[in-house]
């Protein structure tokens, strides 16, 4: 199993080379990058390209671990006991899956996303070596081990709201996706919108690269973002021209708002025009 | 294979271990990475490497580690002298060149031969993974001419070398905090659970008690979640002498903010008087009386104060010692107050703690915190914590 790369998702060589050597020596691999840089997207990506099931976990602060593996849901069998129900008499009616032991038990290889992991609790990620490492766990209830059948790739994203745990790191590979320079950024555009005008594609590459360079901004506008606000461009039909700043005025983008999502940030941005325009 | 890369990694102060340097040395094995140096870089990166900010070290150490190996594979005598003579001409640096022409090319051809086989030698051991080892030197695995490099102008598009010179990682190195999670783990201390507010969460072993008190009827009983209800209130010494505190202060207080959900913090300088401020940049409009504050959190909140305690002792004793303006009241006497009301109270001073005695304010406020003074470093950090979760 080697990935290549997809027609919808442009993976740099480093990052191609990272996912496979997660995929061959079945370890995890951790990506960080700036938000809407495509790091959940590589988890969906790399599962459709390898033909593999995705199965998702997605952190919230008040995630456990535990419920990655399994949750016993004692007020069921209390009911069921009260009504008499021949089910109660096995404790294991009453286990509910997690992702991960979805993944252990799954016929074929899977792929797993464990979604922003630096959301939950400073110790969750130490809960997780073991099962991680050797792909197993023991369920109390029932006195068994559960082991991975095959085991499964595993995709950990980060945003780097917490430190992650040095024992935990040591267990995974680690990319760092950064921020998608002028080429390979037209590579992402072309591979979204296969049709747009050259011309528009370049004006609005240009003014997005120098929105990002505004110093003080406290989000800068990211991948993502670029895709939503060229989807908007295109559905209101601007020309390329009103990107431009021909007469020496500065202009302000049109539909800016897809790209700064903060009111200081529109603030500010709105004011370095406004200086702009008077020194010039 | 590769110890000293390793070692090398290790001397240029990246935390690599044992256990990474094992599945790099796997991933090699099983083939992960071609034999290009651009694809061991990729690789020996994603197995050695898991923070960013380490990156740029990386770059550096592995540039400084691989300057001889890229011009390694077996370049003894098969060179065709053309092709050496390209290549010189290719990498050599201007001076090299001038003095090139002054030397003419037969002296240099052999200078520039003694050098590689120097090279060779000092990295006999890494040579397995870059090429044959066998006759042609850029033979069967594609590796490109342009990986042999002597000047720093480099030919290549996308030779190994550009990726890791670039150091495009350059100025992550030090934005990212360092350490809070060390600082997080150490104010876990502090965490005292307790069940308050809405019954959200079943619990089991009342729920089992009722049923069986209802004679086998089920009687769910639910309970309130756990959180952590330690309150504090941070004091933060603010401008001065503490601006050569800043780092650890801001990881310190970034590290409470997430840690603490009761967490009030309040800003003073150097020594507390009757006001503190909330916002450094509207200190003078915006200031809260501290009777204010003394009143309105009660005694079960923690007092932490942060500052270096580096003043004139005027500024403490004195009525009228403040460096800002005519305080009625002495700053000892505000301290009491503060001491009286939170009986819980630990001061974290930045500064070294040798140099304590010989600062007379610091003594005079470390009699006055009752000797609960501890330096802001992880381990005057627990002391304090378990001083305070007492």
């Amino acid at each position: 199993m080697r990935f290549e790369g997809s027609g919808d998702y442009v993976a740099t060589p480093d990052l191609m080379l990272a996912v496979n050597a997660a995929i061959t020596l079945q370890r995890p691999l951790l990506v960080k990058g700036e938000p809407g840089t495509g790091k959940t997207m590589l988890a969906e990506t790399v599962a459709a390209a390898l033909g593999l099931p995705l199965l998702q976990w997605h952190i919230k602060s008040t995630t456990k671990a535990q419920q990655g593996l399994y949750e016993y849901d004692a007020v069921s069998r209390l009911r069921d006991s009260q009504l008499g129900d021949d089910r109660v008499q096995d404790i294991g009616n009453y286990i509910v899956r997690g992702v991960l032991w979805q993944a252990f038990a799954a016929e074929s290889p899977t792929v797993i996303l464990i979604d922003e992991i630096d959301k939950a609790d400073i110790e969750f990620p130490n809960d997780l070596l073991r099962e991680l490492d050797r792909m197993e766990f023991y369920v109390y209830e029932t006195r068994e081990l559960v082991k991975a059948r095959h085991r499964p790739i595993v995709f950990i994203t980060s945003n780097n709201e917490k430190e992650l745990p040095d024992a935990f790191l040591r267990r995974c590979f680690f990319h760092y996706i950064k921020f998608p320079d002028k080429e390979t950024m037209q590579s992402i555009i072309d591979v979204h919108f296969p049709g747009l005008k050259k011309a528009l594609i370049r004006e609005a590459l240009e003014v997005f690269f120098q929105l990002r360079d505004i110093p003080g901004l406290k989000k800068k506008p990211s991948t993502s973002e670029l895709l939503d606000w060229l989807k908007l461009l295109v559905a209101e039909d601007i020309p390329p021209e009103a990107l431009q700043a021909k007469d020496n005025k500065v202009a302000i983008p049109p539909l800016h708002g897809a790209l700064l999502k903060n009111e200081q940030d529109v603030h500010l941005f709105e004011r370095l025009v406004f200086m702009a325009r008077h020194n010039r | 294979m590769l110890i000293d890369f390793f070692h090398h990694l290790k001397a240029s102060r990246l935390p690599v271990s044992t256990k990474e340097f094992l599945t790099l040395l796997e991933a090699l094995q099983k083939h992960v990475a071609g034999h290009s140096i651009d694809e061991f870089y990729y690789l020996s990166r994603a197995c050695l490497v898991k923070d960013e900010s380490n990156y740029d070290k990386f770059d550096r150490a592995f540039g400084e580690y691989f300057r001889g190996v890229e011009k390694l594979p077996g370049l003894a005598a098969e060179i065709p002298e053309d092709w050496l003579r390209l290549l010189a001409k290719k990498h050599l640096t201007p001076e090299e060149k001038a003095k090139l022409q002054s030397l003419g090319w037969d002296k240099l051809m052999e200078e520039f031969r003694k050098r590689l086989q120097e090279q060779k030698k000092r990295h006999a051991g890494g040579s397995k993974w870059i090429g044959t080892g066998g006759s042609s030197p850029f033979g069967a695995h594609g590796y490109h001419p342009e990986g042999i490099r002597i000047g720093p102008e480099s030919a290549g598009n996308r030779t190994a070398v550009k990726v890791w010179e670039n150091r495009e990682f350059r100025n992550l190195d030090d934005k990212i905090e360092l350490g809070t999670r060390n600082i997080k783990v150490a104010l876990r201390r502090l965490r005292r659970f307790a069940r308050e507010g809405a019954s959200e969460e079943l619990d089991l072993d009342g729920t089992i008690s009722a049923t069986a008190k209802n004679a086998g009827w089920l009687d769910l009983m639910m309970r309130p979640e756990r959180h952590n209800r330690v309150k504090v209130l941070l004091f933060l010494d603010i401008g001065g002498s503490m601006d050569d505190h800043i780092r650890v202060c801001e990881e310190l207080f970034s590290a409470a903010r997430s840690e603490f959900k009761h967490l009030e913090y309040f800003y003073f300088h150097n020594c507390v008087y009757d006001h503190v401020w909330r916002d450094n940049r509207r200190r003078h409009s915006e200031r809260l009386p501290l009777w204010d504050v003394l009143h309105k959190y009660g005694p079960d909140y923690k007092l932490i104060l942060v500052g270096d305690a580096t003043m004139s002792p005027y500024e403490i004793l004195q009525p009228g010692g403040s460096v800002e303006y005519m305080n009625e009241e002495p700053g000892a006497t505000w301290m009491r107050r503060l001491l009286d009301a939170y009986p819980h109270a630990a001061w974290l001073n930045p500064e070294p703690e040798r140099l304590w005695p010989y600062r007379q304010s610091i003594g005079i406020l470390h009699s006055l915190m009752a000797g609960r003074m501890f330096p802001l470093t992880l381990d005057g950090l627990e002391r304090a914590m378990r001083l305070l979760s007492k």
